[in-house]
């Protein structure tokens, strides 16, 4: 297990060193100025040069990156362009946001998704099951913002259960926030839940073929009771895969559901950053974003030791 | 008093009948043998028995344990049933056993799930039990794994789960069929041990008339959903009364016609070959730790020789099988095929002079392809013309016993035996000099096998190949090899002229092997 973890542990911050390599690279290093970038046609040379010094665009490349890196592990992101604040204070603004509806949303997910693959699963064929696929067929289709709009519409407009947008912030209590993020979540999940409850279906179906599902039945165990003893834990592990794809999908692919309820995520910060042309919010929130898929998948990878016992004694 | 009483048992699956009326007896403490070819309905009478059928099955007739009819139970009262007084072990031990839990905790599932014991009494029994099928604390406590132990090993398991609650009657589905001889003569031991000890009735369901000889006191032989004859076995044995039974024995010893003709001019040369696999690393910064499969084997095979290659799972026959077909390299050595280094790099025409049969006939062609363009595949190592690939197709298929209309079939068209010859044209169409027989005839009934191996002693007469024999089944290979070769551990241990090796074995493990082999006794088979 200790080695497991290790291994995947050099493997994180491998992929975190590359990835915060391409990163600087792709913004920093290649052609095209980003000071005249930011600063438009128009401006004077001056401005320009004291732009670069302020963006650390002098010296040499890798001293450039090491004073970035180093800056990041502080927690200093630099100064915003355009809002004039540290960018550490901006995105831990906006991920009050964004976090808490992520994991909402992926709750959301988990909980309707886990238990309708296994019903559908075990009722393989029937009417349940053939409605389960019906409605997840169509949970795969609906873009999600015309289903948020639909939400809005619905539960904000017609029956007035929540506002249909915004963000009151933590310090107003956590019922409000609660009901503000519910609509995005439900919003976001849906698709994802689709997706998860079909993936759970066909794993577990899967597992119900196997050899020792048919020796826990001559054990005497029910149906019923093989498959939550010895098919749902084997038929886990595709659908984590698929989990931890979709955690940092959310983190980061909000950005239309943010904008539908005015929500000031991550998404929405990133999307202005990048229309205003601030490319040191931009870097901080990619790299940022990145680090937070790569945990991820590290999580997931513990995740399938923790299930799989066989994955504990290899490697 | 009778213990299980099957009377008329019939099944269908979707209207089409498995079962017409099967009946037969068990008595407490008895062994009982259930002998057939697959599809005979053996599993079905078993599987009817568990209640345990395929969707869309349903039986009829009666099938009373003790006195209550198994088939008019309710799902609930067949639960509390299952495990309890009737267990169940199954052919294929290594996904026999859920691979997320500890062996422990499954024994103990046996107790607890029939409310027999709380976890920590359930956990002592399942420790007991454990002990008793001979997978002791020291090197098997109970927080194993399943992928941590070999088939034997997970099979002992399943046997110990069956019986952690002393049941009644204990159900083994061909339960050494995958094993290796000397694993099944363990297993087939503890389950005559514990037949003794706890009273307890066995029916073994077998394709195998060698391991019901040894073991089971009746014998019941299946054919097409039908007992056709039973008896004591002794007595079943010597008459053999029914027909299907007769040809099923002669099939079973059934030694073909073969002409001596090694010319002696050597074909395959293996010098000193060595084989190694790198295995996981034990932490990312040190060298991977090197598996030696292959020690450096050397042998011989003469042109038009038969030679066989023996030995249990692991012993290396599969890797150097690889090595000779030149699709692994080797680590040193050399494998000269005609006088010409054999390797992944050899050329095509090289390649062209072995071809190989596999054991699986089912998963050794793409389903999607006619049998004509399968049958034609070995062409890109020789092309030729369109007419003449098909005129050659037709030939190899007539070769084989079949038609040359059959080319325009698909796969799933054919049965075992039929895809078999298929396999075997496939082979012979570019003719190779030399056919690597891997475990080709191992999954097949006794009856095909028998046919098959008439087949390839007429198929090597009329084309003068040679042929690499490689199986684990020890009469095989003594009915169809000139020479023989004894493998173990990476090794080769005992060489020589077949009858001369199985007649009086040099090497210890030879004769070990030989002695794990099941056999009928002599006298029973005697002519009338």
């Amino acid at each position: 297990m200790l080695r497991y973890l290790i291994s995947r542990l050099i493997s994180l911050a491998l992929s975190l060193c590359l990835a915060s390599m391409v990163i600087f690279a792709v913004l920093q290093v290649l052609p095209g100025d980003p000071a005249s970038f930011m600063l438009g046609l128009n401006a004077s040379p001056d401005t320009v040069a004291a732009l670069r010094e302020q963006l650390g665009l002098t010296g040499p490349v890798p001293i450039r990156y090491l004073h970035w890196i180093l800056g990041m592990l502080h927690g200093d992101f630099g100064i915003s362009y355009t809002y004039r604040t540290p960018v550490a204070d901006l995105i831990a603004q906006r991920a009050q946001v964004s976090v808490p509806l992520t994991i909402y949303a992926m709750v959301l997910t988990v909980t309707i998704a886990l238990p309708a693959g296994i019903i559908a699963a075990s009722r393989r064929g029937r009417a349940t099951d053939v409605t389960v696929m019906g409605v997840t067929q169509l949970g795969i289709a609906v873009p999600n913002f015309w289903f948020a709009m639909l939400l809005v519409l619905v539960f904000a407009v017609q029956l007035r259960w929540v506002s249909s947008g915004g963000f009151p912030g933590w310090s107003a209590g956590i019922w409000p926030n609660i009901k503000a993020l519910t609509l995005p979540a439900i919003a976001l999940a849906l698709p994802q839940a689709s997706i998860l409850a079909r993936v759970m279906r066909s794993s577990l179906i899967e597992a119900l073929h196997q050899d020792y599902l048919r020796t826990a039945r001559a054990k005497g165990l029910t149906q019923g009771q093989a498959i939550r003893r010895h098919a749902v834990r084997n038929a886990l592990i595709p659908v984590l895969t698929i989990l931890g794809l979709q955690f940092s999908f959310l983190l980061a692919g909000a950005i239309i559901i943010e904008n539908v309820f005015y929500l000031p995520g991550l998404g929405r910060l990133i999307f202005q950053a990048i229309t205003q042309r601030d490319l040191i919010v931009v870097q901080s929130v990619v790299m940022l974003l990145v680090a937070a898929v790569i945990v991820v998948n590290f999580l997931t990878d513990l995740a399938y030791a923790a299930v799989d016992p066989r994955l504990r004694s290899r490697v | 008093m009778t213990l299980l009483s099957v009377q008329d048992l019939t099944l269908k699956i979707r209207r089409t009948p498995i079962l017409h009326g099967v009946s037969f007896e068990m008595q407490p403490g008895e062994v009982f043998g259930l002998v057939g070819e697959s599809g005979s309905g053996k599993s079905m009478t078993a599987l009817a028995l568990m209640q345990l059928l395929p969707q869309g099955a349903v039986a009829g007739g009666q099938a009373r344990l003790a006195g209550t009819d198994l088939l008019s139970l309710s799902e609930r009262r067949m639960c509390a049933l299952r495990g309890n007084e009737i267990g169940m072990i199954f052919q294929e031990p290594m996904t026999a056993l859920n691979p997320m839990r500890p062996i422990g905790d499954q024994v103990a599932e046996t107790l607890m799930i029939h409310g027999a014991a709380t976890r920590r009494q359930a956990l002592r029994v399942a420790r007991e039990k454990l002990d008793r099928v001979g997978l002791t604390a020291d090197r098997f406590p109970l927080s194993r794994f399943p992928h941590e132990l070999s088939g034997g090993q997970r099979q002992r398991v399943c046997i110990a789960m069956a019986v952690a609650l002393r049941p009644k009657l204990l159900i083994a589905d061909e339960p050494t069929t995958a094993l290796d001889v000397t694993t099944q003569a363990g297993i087939l031991d503890l389950l005559k041990g514990l037949v003794a000890e706890e009273g307890m009735a066995l029916m073994l369901i077998t394709h195998d008339l060698a391991v019901v000889a040894g073991i089971a006191d009746h014998v019941a032989v299946m054919e097409q959903g039908r007992i056709v004859e039973a008896g004591r076995t002794e007595a079943l044995f010597r008459t053999r009364a029914h027909d299907y039974t007769r040809r099923l024995f002669a099939a079973s010893s059934h030694q073909p016609t073969r002409r001596a003709q090694a010319t002696g001019a050597p074909l395959l040369q293996v010098r000193a070959a060595r084989c190694e696999y790198l295995l996981p690393r034990p932490s990312p910064f040190a060298a991977a730790p090197r598996l030696t499969a292959v020690k450096d084997v050397s042998f011989t095979l003469h042109a038009g020789e038969s030679l066989g290659l023996v030995g249990e799972s692991g012993c290396g026959k599969s890797t150097l099988t690889r090595a000779i077909l030149g699709l692994d390299p080797l680590q040193g050595g050399e494998i000269l095929l005609q006088g010409a280094p054999v390797g992944p790099l050899m050329p095509r025409a090289q390649r062209a002079g072995v071809q190989v049969v596999f054991q699986d006939p089912y998963g050794s062609f793409d389903p999607r392809h006619k049998v004509a363009r399968l049958v034609a595949e070995p062409f890109h190592l020789t092309p030729a013309q369109k007419p003449e690939q098909r005129d050659r197709v037709a030939e190899a298929l007539t070769a084989v016993g079949l038609l040359p209309e059959d080319a325009d079939k698909y796969i799933h068209e054919f049965s075992g035996g039929q895809r078999q010859r298929i396999a075997i044209a496939r082979a012979l169409i570019i003719r190779p000099a030399l056919i690597v027989l891997d475990e080709a005839v191992s999954a097949l009934d006794v009856r095909v096998r028998a046919q098959i191996l008439d087949l390839l002693a007429d198929l090597q007469g009329r084309f003068g190949l040679s042929y690499l024999f490689i199986s684990h089944d020890l009469s095989v290979v003594r009915a169809v090899t000139d020479r023989v070769l004894v493998m173990r551990a990476g090794e080769i241990v005992e060489e020589g002229a077949t009858e001369a090796v199985f007649n009086a074995p040099g090497h210890a493990y030879t004769q070990e092997l030989l002695a794990a082999t099941p056999r009928i006794p002599k006298g029973w088979l005697a002519t009338e």
